[in-house]
């Protein structure tokens, strides 16, 4: 335990991205993730780096795209009602190739809400949230140590590819405070040749756009991104699986929500009900290579969510509808309970499937 | 002998801007500034969504297109990630600048964000077809207000200078014309000033200058820029509204108080 | 095992504090924890609480539901969470801001006078941490190291004099006898 400490999961994303050599974070106060700014704000000018809180969300994405298209690693975080007015940027940000890391830490919607937990972003994060044709990289942490392991690789993802990485937290894993270790490698970061950073007359200018008034030359662009998509859908997705490989059933949840099922899972298993978790940690792209391996076996899938059922459209499409797919849900800033997942467990099981 | 050539920093390549639009005057200026400045090689132009919106095309300097209104914010952005070494600016329209990109515009002054804005005021929207823009002048018969701007219905225009001038924020605000030899002349000395005094850290500079748009005004290039001393020059006098470090302004005389 | 505690009361009596402590003791005795608290506007003098899981398994869910120990620092979160105990749980009361008894007889209750012993003791408003060395005493588990090894972790080095207020005020929980 020497080198664990205990930590809020919105501080953990703060101070994994500060090694992860981030040195520019622009926000604007939201709750509840408003801990990552004021963590930043704290330590940023302390070690040469830049915080400022912008007059708004869009000035604040649209400044993190400034610092992206300069080359540097660079992110921003808010909660579901400012990633509604981010998305203009994150468009912009797909349509020009940048990366950057954008934290949305979910609460209750639509409109104004509440404040309390939510995963009602699902689709909004995984299908890019503004306008066109584009994805992000979406990854779901459901503990505090995940908060801090994907924000670094969340950075290392986007560099890589040239987008923006989202983490998809909410409002309770961004609150909770559990043993953080910081004991990680960063990998070297990738040149950026692309970057506006000055000719120093020697080279052709750089430019960053994502204005492109000719339809052949947009068409283009859009399917060399889509080809780059195919390539992360290939290697990139994450999911991780608990007792699934004897699973008569099988639970679909992320985040807070795939906590709260683990529990159920563990209950149902002391009660002879084989059951097993699925726990997406990429929401895009959705590891559906696994979800499809394991509909070979189970009689049914729960879709257990902090929203009306998003994810759960997923889940279908990655086992092609050839098993059926329930939803176990509470909104508004309710959380299921292990309970409540445990009686959906003993009614699946009781309906017997196919 | 006398050449009279392009400016380095501007592109050889043909402009998409309509005859006696004053956009290409305005981007020669700029690239003179440049040039005589020997900064070409660490600045870095952020592109509206406007008319210039593919003045990223026409700059050697690395150039970003930034989305509506938000380039002052894509600005602070660029120059914070290396404020000793890139010299940033903006070139906006009206729409861009005094409409939808509003609190970008204000609030990168109130920071004194060291950056400079290049702000087009033609009194309307060019690339979308002649729409009331927020300085489209009282009575201003465009697409979106065919009878003339009524200010019962849709309010008075948006004076950039004065407003700016109020915060104790930016360094400089001029405003400048380019619709004669000498207005061209005067407006040069202000953009070269504006990126000056970022070179020297002084802060927010901003010059506006008002422009011509013969297409959208229905008029020729000669009448529109008699238009400009008739009817924008009236509204919208020219001259320095700000310039901190030689003590010219409202917030200034405030703060000497 | 897995023992889950809820703190109830007032915002500003120290209720998350008090789960942090807890919460590093458990990290310094190797265990998994987890420190939820409840955020937002209930927290400006509402009524506030913060759940704090200790197990020797991952810890799922971090909600507390079903505590096996209540602290209950005011009426209305004795009200609320005094069923949710588990059976055979333990319920501690501040009895100097709770006047009712606890009506449940399946759980261990100790009553314990926290606020007035801190204005009379001197340590300020630190009830909160009276409450806590109660606790650990009822439970056998105040080991006087790793309690002021957590104090250290939750109190940075330049308040110590707030160290050694926590510390006493833990002590005074510690010994106080409902029979005083």
């Amino acid at each position: 335990m020497a080198d664990k400490v205990l930590m809020k999961g919105n501080e953990a994303i703060a101070e994994a991205a500060i090694q992860a050599g981030c040195r520019h974070y622009f926000g604007y106060p939201i709750t509840p993730q408003t801990e990552i700014a004021a963590y930043m704000a704290k330590r940023m000018p302390k070690i040469g780096g830049t915080f400022l809180q912008a007059e708004s969300e869009i000035a604040a994405i649209n400044m993190v795209y400034g610092v992206s298209a300069a080359g540097k690693r660079v992110m921003t975080s808010s909660s579901s009602p400012g990633i509604s007015l981010k998305s203009e940027g994150l468009s912009y940000l797909a349509g020009a190739d940048l990366p950057a890391l954008v934290v949305n830490a979910q609460r209750g919607g639509p409109g104004l809400g509440g404040i309390q937990p939510s995963q009602s972003d699902y689709f909004q994060a995984t299908r890019g949230g503004g306008h066109g044709d584009y994805h992000m990289i979406v990854l779901a942490p459901s503990s505090v140590q995940e908060m801090a392991d994907l924000t670094i690789k969340g950075f290392e993802l986007a560099d890589q590819y040239r987008m923006t990485a989202m983490i998809l937290a909410d409002g309770t894993i961004g609150q909770m405070m559990e043993p953080v270790s910081f004991d990680f490698e960063v990998k070297e970061q990738v040149e950026k040749p692309w970057a506006t950073t000055g000719t120093k007359m020697q080279r052709k200018h750089n430019v960053v756009n994502s204005l492109y008034l000719n339809p052949e030359q947009l068409e283009e662009m859009n399917n060399e991104r889509y080809r780059k998509y195919d390539v992360i859908k290939e290697n990139e997705a994450l999911c991780e699986e608990y007792l699934t490989e004897d699973a008569d059933i099988i639970i679909a949840a992320f985040g807070i929500a795939a906590r709260v099922s683990k529990n159920a899972v563990n209950k149902a298993r002391e009660n002879g009900i084989k059951v097993g978790l699925l726990r997406p940690i990429t929401l895009w792209p959705f590891p559906e290579k696994v979800f499809a391996k394991h509909a070979k076996h189970v009689r049914e899938m729960i879709s257990v969510e902090l929203s009306m059922g998003q994810m759960i459209e997923d889940v279908r499409l990655a086992v092609n509808c050839s098993v059926p797919v329930s939803l176990c849900y509470r909104v508004g800033g309710m959380i299921p309970t292990p309970d409540q997942v445990y009686s959906a467990i003993v009614e699946a099981n009781a309906r017997g499937g196919k | 002998m006398i050449v009279f050539d392009k400016p380095k920093a501007l592109a050889d390549v043909p402009f998409h801007y309509c005859p006696g639009c004053t956009h290409g005057i305005v981007h020669r200026l700029v690239a003179e500034a440049i040039d005589e400045l020997g900064i070409e090689g660490k600045t870095v132009g952020i592109a509206p969504v406007g008319c210039s919106v593919m003045a990223y095309d026409y700059f050697n300097c690395d150039m970003i297109e930034a989305a509506h209104g938000r380039a002052p914010a894509v600005a602070t952005g660029v120059k914070r990630s290396d404020p000793d070494n890139l010299i940033v600016f903006t070139y906006q329209g009206d729409g861009d600048l005094a409409s939808i990109g509003t609190a970008e515009t204000v609030h990168a002054a109130a920071r004194n964000e060291n950056i400079t804005i290049i702000f087009i005021n033609n009194a309307i929207y060019g690339m979308t077809g002649g729409q009331m823009a927020p300085t489209s002048l009282p009575g201003q018969v465009t697409q979106t207000s065919p009878y003339g701007r009524d200010v019962k219905l849709c309010g008075y225009p948006v004076k950039v200078c004065e407003m700016l001038s109020e915060l104790e924020g930016p360094e400089y605000l001029e405003r400048v014309t380019v619709n004669s030899v000498a207005n061209v002349r005067k407006a040069k000395k202000a953009i070269k000033k504006a990126f000056q005094n970022q070179i020297e850290g002084k802060g927010f500079s901003l010059v506006e200058v008002i422009s011509s748009c013969p297409t959208n005004w229905g008029m020729t290039p000669k009448e529109a820029l008699k238009w400009i001393d008739d009817n924008m020059v009236p509204y919208y006098p020219l001259g320095v509204y700000k310039d901190r470090s030689a003590g010219i302004g409202p917030a200034v005389k405030k703060e000497a108080e | 095992m897995t023992k889950e505690y809820l703190f109830a009361g007032f915002g500003g009596q120290g209720l998350l504090f008090s789960g942090k402590v807890l919460a590093y003791k458990g990290l310094i005795e190797d265990k998994n924890v987890s420190w939820l608290p409840s955020y937002g506007p209930e927290m400006r003098g509402g009524t506030a609480n913060c759940s704090v899981i200790l197990s020797d398994d991952p810890v799922g869910a971090p909600i507390v539901l079903n505590p096996d120990v209540l602290v209950a620092m005011n009426l209305p979160s004795l009200d609320k969470y005094e069923n949710a105990v588990k059976k055979g749980g333990i319920i501690l009361v501040d009895s100097s801001l709770i006047e009712r008894k606890v009506q449940r007889t399946d759980v261990d209750v100790y009553y314990v006078p926290a606020t007035r012993l801190a204005d009379a003791n001197g340590t300020g408003k630190l009830a909160n941490m009276i409450l806590m060395g109660k606790l650990l005493d009822v439970l056998g588990d105040y080991n006087e190291e790793t309690v002021n090894k957590a104090l250290a972790k939750c109190i940075s080095a330049r308040h110590a004099d707030m160290l050694e207020f926590n510390r006493k005020a833990m002590e005074i929980g510690k010994n106080y006898s409902e029979n005083e």
